[in-house]
């Protein structure tokens, strides 16, 4: 025990110690924090900038149609041919000329209308001009089927089923993808956890490897000692850096915001919808009407003690199970380079989780595939973490989908703990071979 | 109770490959025993077996007649041959490490490294790193970490190499004071001068098997085969001298020098036979030297090892 401590210890300094490691971890908010602000940023001064069109009006169906908003003001030019209008929109700097020729009726008028620009123009300008169009266009064809345009507002309209619980509870629409979407946050935390540190444990064991202390370190400890101690002590280094990434960025974010004047209530809000827990905050304090209220209590009613104790179950199971592969891989090659071949194998699984969890148990947390993939030792913590947002028992996940995925895990944890800790043995003292894979079955049995 | 390690039967094998058969060892306590053998004969993997790194399929090993168990590994200090360090770990650090992992308390490891430090002459390098270092100045490093928690059995495999002959010296002399002070060495190493100069004891191993152990002096005692060299000066022409030997005994390599009418050759001579073949050679002229050839470790090595292939 003693020993290990020592390990685990020796470990822990020297990743902490490690140059790149302190800048990584000092710099990467400060970064981090600088996307955002920088993306924030960038769509405000994309909002505010106006583009000027030309428009060549030679027909009378439009001649109060073209109003300037915030983004497009329009230049009307009149008594010019399309020759000298285009010389001289092109000369005034304008985005474009709009030309609208004259015909005998509106149909054709339409058809013949041109937008010349520079480049190919931005979708946001097209759509507003065609808008004009559709709209005048429409106009004219109801007022010839006698319909008035009151009477086609009246018609047009969306149509939204209301939904509830067997109990009579108004059910919340997306919840279920919020829901995933905030045990997908955990889950996507651990396999970001996974191959940034499974990977610093392999180059550890690598670097014992060529360094050849490995010999003089395991004529006075266990092997596996000195992989446990491995995992251990770099697992622990990675806790304190998302630590201080999690504590610094959210400071500088609170800095940033507050000095800055950036509203992240309304970056967060549209596309993404609920995918994250600050989502869900910013949705509590966007506005009181009676959905939001609706959001907000629903997602107060995530099990979130069940939800982070079993996102701290999941991680450190999966972890193990993962980091002892990878510890396992670095013990059987000389050089990095030659890991790619055994790195695929455990990426993909973890890979598949995210993917199989954004897409099945976003729509269907209870479905067969979501079940599968939860109970499935190498994808249940990511996926299992998806769907436990829903609770446990009724309406979440059935109390034995819970309990068989642990046990798996658990099972799965000794199996491939003792498995890899067999490679590792092996492995450390071998050298100047690229092993295989039949070689490393081999050496289980040795 | 006079041996520190004692193999009994002790076979390896690394999935088809055969790395030990039927191993019986018995390693006298306070003497350096030189365990020689060729490239993959499997000396590493004894040596690993006794340094509990890897575990025999059959036959046990005895320390100070217990066997071998995990209470061990604090009395043994082993020396790789592929050995190194944490390469951006500082020197004082490093080796506190290694010796806290081999049991040694903290304040205690302190004040014997000073000690060696200032022995091995390595100065203020604690709170420098090992890739600022030169490779003899590691190997120092290295060689005092092996020794720092005082085992009871030196296991050292190859030993000088990355020294310079100064260094080289200096290491060997401070084995030699390990022995004085009572530690049982085991030394692994293809150079056969330093097997010479160091161990009392060897065992030969050669492709898994163990084909000759004991003591040096009985080893060489036994392949001797009484051949002479012998340096005559005669009065007269050699000629009728090396025919009227060649009568009696099996000369080789004879070679005549006019100038000095010196006559050197070897001969076989049968089993006590020194005194007669001296009073022959006493008649024919004046003996400059006549001596044994003592067969050196490395005749032996070579001799068993091809024996062994031409069997």
């Amino acid at each position: 025990m003693n020993k290990l401590k020592l390990i685990i210890k020796r470990e822990y300094l020297a990743k902490v110690r490690n140059k790149s490691f302190v800048v990584m971890t000092f710099l990467s908010p400060v970064l981090m924090v600088g996307m955002i602000v920088l993306i924030a940023y960038l769509a405000k001064l994309n909002d505010s900038e106006s583009r000027a069109i030309a428009v060549l009006n030679q027909s009378d169906y439009f001649s109060n149609s073209f109003n300037a908003t915030e983004t497009i003001s329009y230049i009307e030019f009149t008594k010019l041919d399309l020759e000298t209008a285009r010389d001289s929109a092109l000369a005034m700097g304008s985005y474009g000329l709009l030309y609208v020729p004259k015909s005998e009726n509106l149909e054709a008028t339409t058809e013949g209308v041109v937008l010349y620009t520079k480049e190919s123009p931005v979708s946001y300008i097209l759509n507003t001009l065609e808008t004009i169009f559709q709209n005048r266009l429409r106009q004219s064809r109801l007022t010839k089927l006698g319909v008035s345009s009151k009477a086609f507002a009246h018609i047009e309209q969306e149509f939204e089923i209301n939904t509830a619980t067997f109990e009579g509870e108004q059910n919340v629409k997306g919840i279920n993808e919020i829901k995933a979407g905030i045990g997908g946050a955990f889950g996507y935390l651990i396999m970001m956890f996974i191959i940034i540190y499974g990977g610093f444990v392999m180059r550890s064991v690598i670097e014992e490897k060529t360094t050849r202390i490995i010999e003089v370190i395991i004529s006075s400890v266990k092997p596996f000692q000195l992989m446990l101690g491995k995992i251990i002590g770099t697992s622990l280094a990675g806790i304190t850096q998302f630590a201080i990434w999690i504590f610094s960025a959210s400071l500088l974010l609170l800095v940033a915001t507050f000095f800055m004047d950036i509203d992240l209530a309304a970056l967060s809000a549209g596309p993404a919808m609920g995918s994250n827990a600050i989502g869900g905050v910013s949705q509590l304090q966007a506005g009181m009407d009676s959905d939001m209220q609706l959001y907000a209590a629903e997602i107060l009613k995530i099990p979130w003690l069940l939800l982070i104790c079993s996102f701290v179950l999941y991680f450190v199971l999966g972890y193990l199970i993962y980091s002892s592969i990878y510890a396992a891989i670095g013990a059987a090659v000389d050089n990095e380079t030659d890991t790619q071949q055994f790195i695929f194998p455990i990426i993909l699984p973890l890979m598949l989780a995210i993917y199989v969890g954004f897409f099945s148990v976003f729509s269907n947390p209870h479905g067969p595939i979501a079940v599968g993939f939860s109970l499935f030792p190498l994808t249940s913590p990511i996926v299992m973490l998806m769907r436990l947002p829903g609770g446990i028992g009724e309406g979440g996940v059935p109390l034995w989908q819970f309990l068989v995925s642990i046990l798996v895990l658990i099972i799965t944890f000794l199996a491939i703990v003792w498995l890899a800790a067999k490679i590792y043995r092996v492995g450390i003292l071998m050298y100047g071979k690229k092993p295989t894979y039949r070689e490393l079955y081999k050496w289980l049995k040795y | 109770m006079n041996h520190i390690l004692v193999a009994e039967n002790v076979s390896k094998k690394f999935g088809e490959h055969t790395a030990l058969s039927n191993i019986s060892l018995e390693i006298p306590k306070n003497c350096i025993y030189g365990l020689l053998g060729p490239n993959g004969a499997g000396k590493t993997t004894l040596i690993r077996i006794i340094n509990q790194i890897t575990h025999p399929d059959t036959g046990a090993v005895y320390f100070n007649g217990k066997p071998l168990g995990p209470e061990h590994i604090a009395t043994i200090g082993y020396l790789p041959e592929e050995r190194g360090l944490y390469k951006s770990m500082k020197v004082g650090e490093q080796a506190l490490y290694l010796a806290q992992l081999k049991g040694l308390s903290k304040t205690e490891a302190k004040k014997r490294l000073k000690y060696w430090f200032e022995r091995l002459e390595i100065g203020d390098w604690w709170n420098k790193k090992i890739q600022e270092l030169s490779k003899g100045m590691a190997q120092k490093i290295q060689f005092i970490v092996t020794v720092l928690h005082e085992p009871e059995l030196l296991i050292f495999d190859e030993p000088f190499s990355g020294f310079d002959p100064i260094n080289a010296n200096r290491i060997k002399d401070e084995i030699l004071e390990l022995k004085e002070r009572g530690t049982s060495i085991i030394f692994s190493t293809h150079r056969m001068e330093s097997v010479e100069e160091l161990c009392e004891y060897i065992a030969l191993l050669h492709k898994s098997e163990k084909i000759l152990d004991g003591k040096l002096s009985d080893i060489k005692k036994a392949y001797k085969n009484n051949i002479f060299n012998v340096g005559l000066k005669l009065p007269m022409e050699k000629n009728g001298t090396l025919a009227s030997l060649q009568e009696k005994y099996t000369i080789t390599d004879q070679e005549y020098n006019e100038k000095e009418n010196q006559l050197n050759f070897t001969m076989q001579l049968p089993d006590e036979h020194t005194t007669a073949a001296l009073d022959l050679l006493k008649a024919k002229g004046n003996i400059n030297h006549f001596n044994e050839v003592i067969p050196s470790a490395n005749d032996i090595f070579i001799q068993t090892v091809n024996a062994k292939i031409n069997e």
